[in-house]
C-alpha cells in the first residue's frame, strides 16, 4: 500500500518586516524553479485525471480504436454492476479490518519505544524496516509463510498440535474472509511502521515537564496516558487516520499478488476490478467511470472525517 | 509507499563546475530522446532491436542463451531483451506499448491469443517477401499452426514452438510400483480409473500424494479433459453452446484425484514443480517446459525422471497446449534497417530452435529442426513427442487463450474445486455464468 506524505503545512512564519524596508520588487524568478514539479505534475496528474473524466463519457478502448461518446452510459453500467459494488464492498471490509489494528498498534508500539531506553534503537528499526520492503518481497514473504503445505504458520502449528498434518489450513486463498484476513496481518506488518514513526515523533514534542508536574500530583501512569498523552496526540491521530483510511480504501497491491482476487472474488477490491475492466478488458471509457466512482467515494470520506476532526478540535 | 528525497548536498559534496553538471544534464536529456523510438546508430552504429518476451521461467534461460549466441553472430545488431512476468502483466505492457505505437520491435505471445491482441490496431503485419528473405520458408511449418498465424488473411505471427500440458514421472518410484516397462518408459493405462489406481500406488510410496499439479492453472487440465471426451465449446455473439456432461466429468476428475488425497488440494506453479522434486509426488502433469528445471535438480543425475504425453482418461491422449510465437506490434513508423534485423532476429530464433527444444523441453514448429536425426533422437523429448498431434488449442472466441480471462474466471473456480471447497456441480454453473458474463461485454476486438 502506498502511503502518501502530507506536505508540512507552508511555513506560515513570514518574517515580519520592518515598516521601512522597501517592498521588494516582484519576481518571477521562483516560477522557474517550480517549473519542472508543475510541469510534471500537470502532465501526469492533472491532464490525466481531466482526460479520465472525459473518457468516462466514451467507450475509448486500449486497442486504439476511435473512441465515441456514449454519454452516461459508462456511469449507468457502473452503478449497476454487481460485481463493482461487490468489489466495493470488499475493499470496505479491508478498511474496516486494517484501520484499528494499523492505529492502535502504532500508538503502542510508539509508547513502548518512547519508554525503552537501551533497546529504544532497536526497537525503533525493527518497527519500521519492513516500511522499506517492497511489496513484491513482503507479499512473497508472507505466501511462503501461509504456504499450506510447508509454510511456516501450518509447520508450527502443527508442532504444537493445533491442526491435523492431513487438513492444512489454506491461508491466503481461504473461504470466509480467511484470504481477506491473511492479506490484513501481511498489511500491518508491513505498514504499522510509518504510522509508528508519526506517533513517535509526536510523542517527543511533549513536554516532560507535563509528566512532572502531574506525578507530583499523584497522578499513575494510567491517568497520564488518557489524560495527557492521547489527548495531545489528537491531532496525529485524526492525521493517521485520514492516510491510513486513503491507504487502505487504495488497497490493490498486495491483493493484486497474493489473493489475485480469490477465492471466487471474495477477496476482489475496488482497484483490482478497474484493471480488470481497463487492462484485461481493454475498456479504458469503462474503467475510467469505475476510478471516478472510487475517487468520489474516498474524497467524501475523507471531507467527512476532516470534518468530524476539526469540529472535535474547535 | 513515498518517494524519499535523495539526501541534500549529496551531488555537490565534490563541488562539480556549473558547466559540468550542464553538459551532463544535457547528455541525459539526449539519451532520454534517444530512447523514445527505434534508433538506428543511437550511440554505437549497431542496428537496435528490442524484444519483449513473457518467459520468465526454466525456458527463459534458455531464450537468454540463444540471445547470447544471437548477439554473438550478428555484431551489428544490438538485441535487448527484456522479460516481463508472465501472464496479464506482460499482455498489459505489449497492449499498451502498441496502442501508443512506442512498444518494442518483437515480442513473444501465445498464438492463442492472437485475437485477443487485436491484430488489426496492435500489430503489424509481416509479409511472405520478407521472411524469404531472411531464408523462412511457408513450408516450414505444421499447416495447422501456421493457419493460425493468419488474420483476415494478414501474416501476424511466427510461431516458435508448441508446448502442451505433459506427465513426468519419477523413474525411482515407478519401478518400485510396477509401472514401468522394461524400456523403462511408463506403462500406457486407458480410462480414468485405471491411473487412479497407478495414483494410489504411487501414494503409498511417496506418503504424501500420487500427483502433482497447478491447481491454479485449472483451465489447462480441464480443457485437456474435456476435449478428450471430444467436448466442444462455441461461442456466438451472446450465446455458447458446450457439453454440460463432459464438462462436469473434466471437473469431478480435479474433485475426485483431490477428495482422495491422489493429488495436492492446492498448489501453485512453483510448488507444483516442487512436490515433484522434493519426492512428495511420483507424476506432476505440467507444462514442459519445466524440463530443464528438472533436469537441473537432478544434478549428477539428469535421468530421474522422464515424460511422456498425458494419461489416457476419456479415449485418447489429448492435451491442452499453445503456441509461443513472434509478433510485431504497432509501430508509428519502421526504421527500414530496424525491420529488417528484426527478422531476421525471429528468423534466427526459428532456425536455431534446436536448443529450445532441447532446453526448454518446448517442440519447435520450424520444421527443417523438428524432422532432423539429431532432434527425433533427443531424450526424452522423443518420448513425448506425440503431443503436437493431441495438443488442443483454446476455443476461438476474444477472452480466450493463455492467461486470458477464461483461463483466469474459470481457474479461479477450479482451484476451489481441487480444495474442495465447491462441488462440481455448484463449479459447472459458477462457470456457465462467468463464461456468459464475458460474452455479455462489448467486444473490444471485432
Amino acid at each position: 500500500m502506498t502511503v502518501k506524505t502530507a506536505t508540512p503545512a507552508a511555513a506560515s512564519a513570514a518574517m515580519t518586516r520592518p515598516p521601512s524596508a522597501p517592498r521588494k520588487k516582484k519576481s518571477w524568478t521562483g516560477l522557474w524553479f517550480v517549473l519542472p514539479f508543475v510541469a510534471f505534475y500537470a502532465l501526469f496528474l492533472i491532464w490525466p485525471t481531466f482526460l479520465g473524466l472525459y473518457y468516462s463519457f466514451t467507450d475509448k478502448s486500449l486497442t486504439g480504436r476511435p473512441a465515441s461518446w456514449v454519454g452516461l452510459d459508462n456511469w449507468v453500467e457502473a452503478f449497476g454492476d454487481e460485481r463493482a459494488w461487490n468489489a466495493l464492498v470488499n475493499t470496505a471490509e479491508f478498511t474496516l479490518y486494517s484501520t484499528p489494528p494499523l492505529v492502535v498498534l502504532a500508538i503502542v508500539f510508539a509508547l513502548l519505544v518512547n519508554r525503552a531506553r537501551k533497546l529504544g534503537w532497536f526497537l525503533r528499526m525493527a518497527f519500521f524496516a519492513p516500511f522499506v520492503v517492497p511489496v513484491s518481497v513482503v507479499t512473497m514473504i508472507w505466501m511462503w509463510i501461509y504456504q499450506p503445505e510447508g509454510g511456516l504458520l501450518n509447520h508450527y502449528l502443527q508442532l504444537l498440535g493445533l491442526q491435523d498434518a492431513s487438513a492444512p489450513t489454506v491461508w491466503y486463498q481461504g473461504e470466509n474472509g480467511m484470504a481477506m484476513w491473511s492479506v490484513v496481518i501481511t498489511t500491518v506488518w508491513w505498514t504499522v511502521g510509518f504510522n509508528f514513526l508519526l506517533y513517535l515523533a509526536a510523542l517527543q514534542t511533549i513536554d516532560p515537564s507535563v509528566y512532572e508536574a502531574s506525578s507530583i500530583d499523584g497522578a499513575s501512569w494510567w491517568r497520564q496516558l488518557w489524560h495527557i498523552t492521547l489527548p495531545l496526540l489528537n491531532r496525529t491521530t485524526a492525521m493517521v487516520i485520514v492516510l491510513q483510511l486513503i491507504a487502505s480504501l487504495r488497497i490493490f497491491d498486495q491483493m493484486y499478488i497474493m489473493t489475485g482476487g480469490g477465492p471466487n472474488r471474495e477477496s476482489e477490491v475496488a482497484i483490482h476490478y478497474i484493471y480488470i475492466a481497463g487492462f484485461e478488458g481493454y475498456r479504458i471509457g469503462y474503467a475510467s467511470a469505475l476510478s471516478y466512482v472510487l475517487f468520489i467515494l474516498i474524497l467524501i470520506i475523507s471531507i467527512f472525517q476532516f470534518r468530524l476532526f476539526s469540529r472535535k478540535e474547535s | 509507499m513515498p518517494n524519499h528525497p535523495s539526501p541534500p548536498g549529496s551531488v555537490f559534496k565534490r563541488g562539480p563546475s556549473r558547466r559540468a553538471l550542464l553538459t551532463g544534464t544535457a547528455a541525459a536529456a539526449g539519451l532520454g530522446l534517444a530512447g523514445c523510438g527505434s534508433v538506428t546508430g543511437g550511440l554505437s552504429d549497431k542496428t537496435r532491436v528490442k524484444q519483449w518476451n513473457l518467459l520468465a521461467g526454466a525456458d527463459g534461460a534458455i531464450m537468454t542463451e540463444m540471445h547470447g549466441n544471437f548477439s554473438a553472430e550478428h555484431p551489428d545488431v544490438e538485441l535487448e531483451a527484456t522479460t516481463f512476468g508472465w501472464g496479464t502483466p506482460f499482455y498489459t505492457r505489449l497492449v499498451m506499448g502498441a496502442s501508443s505505437g512506442n512498444a518494442a520491435d518483437i515480442a513473444t505471445i501465445h498464438l492463442s491469443r492472437l485475437k485477443s491482441v487485436s491484430p488489426d490496431t496492435l500489430l503489424d503485419a509481416i509479409t511472405i517477401d520478407e521472411l524469404t528473405e531472411a531464408g523462412i520458408d511457408a513450408a516450414d511449418f505444421p499447416e495447422k499452426i501456421w493457419e493460425k498465424c493468419f488474420h483476415e488473411d494478414r501474416l501476424y505471427a511466427l510461431p516458435l514452438d508448441t508446448h502442451a500440458l505433459v506427465n513426468y514421472y519419477n523413474r525411482d518410484v515407478c519401478q518400485q510400483i510396477g509401472a514401468l516397462n522394461p524400456d523403462g518408459t511408463l506403462i500406457d493405462t486407458t480410462g480414468r480409473e485405471s491411473y487412479f489406481d497407478l495414483l494410489r500406488a504411487a501414494k503409498e510410496v511417496t506418503g504424501e500424494f500420487g500427483t502433482s499439479l497447478d491447481t491454479f492453472g485449472g483451465w489447462r487440465q480441464f480443457w485437456a479433459w474435456y476435449r478428450q471426451a471430444d467436448g466442444e465449446m462455441t461461442f456466438g455473439d451472446d450465446d455458447f453452446e458446450m457439453d454440460d456432461d463432459k464438462a462436469l466429468q473434466a471437473i469431478e476428475t480435479m474433485y475426485l484425484m483431490a477428495e482422495e488425497g491422489l493429488c495436492p488440494t492446492f498448489s501453485d506453479g512453483a510448488q507444483c514443480a516442487a512436490n515433484f522434486e522434493n519426492g512428495a509426488a511420483a507424476f506432476v502433469q505440467v507444462g514442459n517446459w519445466e524440463i530443464n528445471r528438472f533436469k537441473l535438480f537432478g544434478g549428477d543425475n539428469p535421468d530421474w525422471f522422464s515424460m511422456t504425453e498425458m494419461p489416457a482418461f476419456f479415449g485418447n491422449r489429448r492435451t491442452q497446449g499453445d503456441c509461443h510465437s513472434f509478433v510485431l506490434p504497432h509501430h508509428n513508423s519502421w526504421d527500414p534497417e530496424v525491420r529488417k534485423a528484426t527478422v531476421e532476429y525471429a528468423a534466427y530464433m526459428l532456425k536455431n530452435s534446436y536448443r529450445w527444444g532441447e532446453g526448454g523441453g518446448h517442440t519447435p514448429s520450424y520444421l527443417p529442426v523438428t524432422e532432423s536425426p539429431e532432434y527425433q533422437a533427443l531424450q526424452p523429448n522423443a518420448e513425448y513427442s506425440g503431443v503436437v498431434e493431441n495438443v488442443q488449442f483454446d476455443p476461438d472466441v476474444w477472452f480466450s487463450g493463455s492467461a486470458a480471462r477464461l483461463f483466469d474466471e474459470t481457474g479461479s473456480i477450479f482451484l476451489q474445486v481441487y480444495s474442495l471447497a465447491m462441488k462440481p456441480e455448484e463449479a459447472l454453473e459458477l462457470m456457465k455464468d462467468r463464461i456468459h458474463t464475458l460474452l455479455a461485454l462489448p467486444n473490444p476486438v471485432d
